[in-house]
């Protein structure tokens, strides 16, 4: 694992969080989907790393998971946001925020400035 | 937060291991079906679906096993491997395992053990609130040395002083209680009334004392240490304000200390009763006698050298106002000497102990060195399971590792059989100990003692095992995989070279140590004491009780206790002293000389002896007579000077009927003079180590007191040792309540008067020993395996015509450079090291050559023998059958 994968799994965190805030209670293969859907398919995710990721978010208790019934009928371990998860998500979110504020900021017509 | 609580579940992952493998299974399974029917329901074939599925997951084993590490600790994980197949490993070479445990067992123990002793006596605190406060106090003679307290100086430094909270005396006392049988005599303590202030501790039961019962005349009260309150009076918390006959008085029971209580000055009191000396300081009464000890406890914020200079400030004021009274007790001293109590009462078994300490360390050295020999011989032969490892993937650290493990596992095991050992250990360093041990009581394998074994072992297992793991780690996987014993791996045998060497060094270093103590007591015993000690009993027979207040009537018991002793079949005859030498005994007195007007600061010891007593003990005539029958109270006072004496103070002159003044009349105009009648041979009193022959000796009826407390000392025909208990009966047929105490042949108290030094040679020879097996395994092990590896070559040699003779040389040569290198290296260090051991060493140089050489002498011969086996077995070698086996 090189130092993109370590940005990216940051990241990944924070999207799991939000598909989980939106979505309410999903699988992880529904977590995948969702998540490239919503990058407009413009994210490829390698389904095999979002598990660790959700192993992580467990451990530090952000997300709980449970077994249930998918849709059609299938068992599957359904993860939703604990209290503590919900907390970490605004955090995150504002942080990331301003974070890219900042490099929009930068990366704006100089002119603006002066 | 997030993190250790995540570390937390991680490691509470690796109990639940199956569990949570069934789960990933379970949880990848359901996301395969997931996605299979999604790309179903978009229109590919099973087989696509299935394989885009895979695809995508990016592949089922590797997603599992990132999930794995994910969920437990991989590292910790891996222990559990490495422990796993370390015991596999151990179980396989059981030899191995053996030999390296019992090694470490040996220096781990060994070290803990003395750790046991030297921890308590000279690391820890003492157990006093505070401790590093308390003081023990000197009056400091002119010279320097040091001296017991008298009770002026005592009284007037406690009534003036401000740098200590509270000062307090105490002497030793030894009353007798009867009961029914034998009558029994207690250890006991005479203190002033802060006494237990000082050291900080309250009795659990009643009070302690006050400055109401601290007085001349006194109430008679005491105070019970735990041990006797349970023996005696089985633990009665009534006992109170109860009544016990000491000594024919009434003592009044006013406390009891606690079972946690301990007693450093005088560890075997069982009771304490005020010492009510007399605070007016009569010039002529025992309040100037030498005799106390003194302790203080600092006040808070002042050291010691503050204490010092007040003190030294109050001696001069107090000198000026009882100049009669000092001058009675040999003068005003210098100052007070304050020493740390902890540093005071063992001063004399430091450089005993931290020697000891020293040798522990070498053998736990040795040990280690040892071990390494045999993990780096043991790692040769595992090359190939090393190469093979690498080759398939085991990385550096990986392989290090699992080395690491085995040693430790190795270490751990030796640990505990070692604190096993150590406890036994202890034991036996108890008994071995000499009797003025400090803190004896407080020696045992405790927590800090499992700690510090524990700490030892985790360092002996790292040290061990890490030479072996680079060794292991570094080697090529491609020479090593093929496995062959041609390949010599020339570092690796420079290493095990180099660790033989300093073996050897270690082993003559610890030799050489013990050599020079062995000498030294040997040099002590050789020392003639001035009589003889072979058949003779000694024991101290002691008065109590009122009918004893008049000198006349301790005079008639003691002649009778003669008269009855003598008649005892066996006893060729038998004689009482004031004071019997290399007993512990100290009892010095002042002596004027008409012929030294001037100088008036000789003493010498004084022996008050029945005429008998010189033929008793054989100590001979030199000059004039004996004491006799006629030297008796109201004749003219007879006294015998010893030799060394008579000399220094009549060099050339005829001592015979020189006058002195000796004990309490010294200096005293008024009084009559003695006269020398005789000069006797020196006698040994403190220790064979030291010249202190200055004697004097006078008839008891021709001092000044007949003291309470003699010694008997009784020359035998047969086994001194078997007539103790006929003589004992002998003085109770006299009567039966006098305590008959200290029972010991002559032979036996100059062995213990020697006890300091012979603890430390014993534990040194041990020690020695153990290095000297363990040096000389570890050349046998080096060559033997040195030998089985250049089987081949060996073979070739003697197929191009060696002959055994020149193999053997060849072997031989080669095993004895290593120990010769290791005597050269071991000498530089050992006259280095000696120089640790000078204040235990008697009559012989840190650089006795005898030593020296005979310590040479013998390792070299080990070392011969060490190398001749396996050189032997490679003269042996059948080239045709060695070239064969290729």
């Amino acid at each position: 694992m090189g130092d993109k994968t370590d940005v990216w799994q940051g990241t990944l965190a924070l999207m799991v969080l939000k598909t989980l805030e939106t979505m309410g209670p999903l699988h992880g293969y529904g977590i995948a989907r969702r998540i490239e859907q919503t990058s407009g398919n413009l994210l490829s995710l390698n389904y095999g790393t979002l598990y660790p990721a959700l192993l992580k978010l467990e451990q530090e208790g952000s997300i709980a998971s449970e077994w249930g019934t998918s849709d059609n009928n299938r068992k599957a371990k359904f993860y939703k946001l604990t209290r503590v998860g919900r907390k970490q998500l605004e955090k995150e979110a504002r942080d990331w925020e301003q974070a890219a504020a900042i490099v929009g900021r930068f990366l704006a017509p100089s002119g603006e400035q002066a | 937060m997030k993190r250790l609580r995540a570390w937390i579940v991680r490691l509470s992952g690796i109990f639940f291991k199956k569990r949570r493998e069934l789960e990933i299974a379970d949880e990848m399974e359901s996301h395969l079906q997931l996605h299979i029917e999604d790309n179903l329901r978009a229109g590919m074939t099973p087989k696509e679906a299935r394989r885009e599925a895979l695809l995508k997951l990016g592949g089922l084993e590797q997603t599992k096993q990132i999930y794995r590490e994910r969920g437990t600790v991989p590292a910790l994980e891996a222990l559990g491997h490495d422990v796993r197949f370390a015991f596999r490993q151990l179980r396989k070479r059981p030899g191995f395992a053996f030999t390296a445990v019992l090694v470490l067992a040996l220096g781990i123990g060994a070290s803990a053990a003395i750790f046991s002793a030297v921890n308590p006596i000279l690391f820890q605190p003492l157990p006093y609130p505070d401790p590093s406060r308390v003081m023990m106090l000197w009056e400091e003679q002119s010279d320097g040395s040091r001296e017991a307290v008298c009770f002026g100086t005592f009284h007037g430094l406690q009534e003036r002083n401000r740098s200590f909270e509270a000062v307090a005396a105490m002497k030793p006392w030894q009353p007798t209680m009867i009961g029914r049988g034998e009558p029994e005599r207690f250890e006991g303590q005479r203190v002033t009334a802060d006494y237990f202030r000082v050291l900080g501790v309250e009795p659990v039961l009643g009070r302690g004392f006050d400055a109401a019962d601290d007085q001349y005349n006194g109430p008679n009260v005491v105070v019970l240490s735990d041990g006797l309150w349970r023996r005696r009076f089985g633990g009665d918390r009534a006992i109170l304000g109860r009544q016990i006959t000491l000594d024919d008085n009434l003592y009044t029971v006013i406390g009891v200390m606690p079972k946690s209580f301990e007693n450093v000055l005088a560890p075997t009191t069982q009771l304490w009763a005020p010492l009510q000396y007399d605070p007016s300081l009569p010039a002529d009464g025992r309040e100037w006698g030498h005799h106390l000890q003194m302790i203080g406890r600092l006040a808070p914020g002042l050291g010691r050298s503050d204490a010092r200079n007040e003190l030294g400030v109050i001696l001069h004021t107090l000198g000026q106002i009882f100049a009669k009274g000092f001058d009675s007790s040999g003068g005003v001293p210098k100052g007070m000497l304050v020493n740390p109590l902890q540093a005071d009462i063992t001063r004399d078994v430091r450089p005993a102990l931290l020697a000891i300490l020293g040798a522990v360390v070498l053998v736990l050295l040795i040990a280690c060195v040892n071990v390494t020999n045999l993990m780096l011989a043991r790692s040769a032969q595992r090359r190939g399971e090393f190469a093979m490892r690498a080759a398939l993937g085991a990385n550096r650290m990986r392989l290090v590792q699992q080395l690491l493990t085995e040693s430790l596992l190795l270490a751990a095991i030796g640990g505990v059989i070692g604190i096993l050992l150590a406890n036994g250990g202890v034991r036996l360093l108890v008994a071995l100990s000499p009797a003025d041990l400090p803190r004896v009581g407080a020696i045992r394998v405790d927590n800090a003692v499992l700690l510090f074994a524990l700490g030892i072992t985790t360092l002996v297992g790292l040290v061990v095992g890490l030479m072996p793991a680079l060794h292991a780690s570094h080697s090529d996987p491609h020479t090593g995989l093929q496995q062959n014993t041609r390949t010599t791996v020339g570092g690796h045998q420079m290493t095990r070279r180099t660790l033989v060497v300093s073996e050897v060094a270690i082993a003559l270093v610890l030799l050489v140590s013990a050599g020079l103590l062995l000498r030294s007591i040997q040099r002590l015993f050789a020392v003639p004491p001035g009589f003889d000690s072979s058949h003779l009993l000694t024991m101290r027979v002691q008065e109590y009780g009122h009918r004893f207040d008049r000198d006349a009537d301790r005079a008639r018991f003691y002649e009778q206790a003669l008269q009855a002793v003598r008649q005892v079949p066996g006893v060729v005859d038998a004689a009482f002293t004031s004071q019997l030498p290399l007993s512990g005994d100290f009892d010095s007195f002042g002596v004027e000389f008409e012929a030294h007007p001037n100088d008036l600061s000789s003493s010498g010891f004084r022996y008050s002896v029945d005429p008998k007593y010189f033929e008793v003990m054989k100590i001979p005539l030199l000059r004039g007579r004996l004491l006799n029958e006629s030297d008796r109270a109201g004749a003219p006072v007879a006294v015998l000077l010893s030799e060394s004496y008579a000399k220094r103070m009549f060099a050339g002159r005829d001592p015979i009927g020189q006058r002195v003044r000796i004990g309490p009349d010294y200096g005293h105009p008024d009084k009559p003079w003695a006269t020398v009648v005789g000069v006797v041979g020196d006698v040994k009193q403190l220790s064979l180590g030291l010249t202190d022959a200055e004697a004097f000796y006078t008839t008891p009826t021709q001092w000044h007191w007949v003291d309470d407390v003699q010694s008997l000392a009784v020359r035998t025909r047969g086994d001194a040792g078997a007539m103790a208990p006929a003589i004992r009966r002998a003085i109770w047929s006299v009567d039966k309540d006098q305590p008959v105490v200290r029972v010991a042949t002559m032979e036996n108290l100059v062995a213990a008067s020697e006890a300091q030094r012979h603890f430390a040679l014993v534990l040194f020879e041990a020690f020695a020993l153990v290095g000297l097996i363990l040096a000389a395994t570890g050349i046998y092990g080096v060559l033997s395996g040195n030998v089985a590896e250049r089987t081949r070559e060996i073979g070739v040699r003697a197929a191009l015509g060696a002959s055994p003779a020149n193999i053997l040389r060849l072997i031989l040569r080669q095993g004895m450079t290593l120990a010769g290198l290791g005597v050269a290296i071991g000498l530089v260090v050992a006259i280095a090291a000696s120089r640790a051991l000078l204040t235990l060493l008697f009559g012989v140089s840190p650089l006795d050559p005898l030593t020296y050489a005979g310590v040479v002498a013998v390792l070299a011969g080990v070392a011969a023998i060490a190398c001749w086996i396996p050189a032997r077995r490679a003269a042996q070698v059948d080239p045709a059958i060695t070239l064969r086996a290729e």
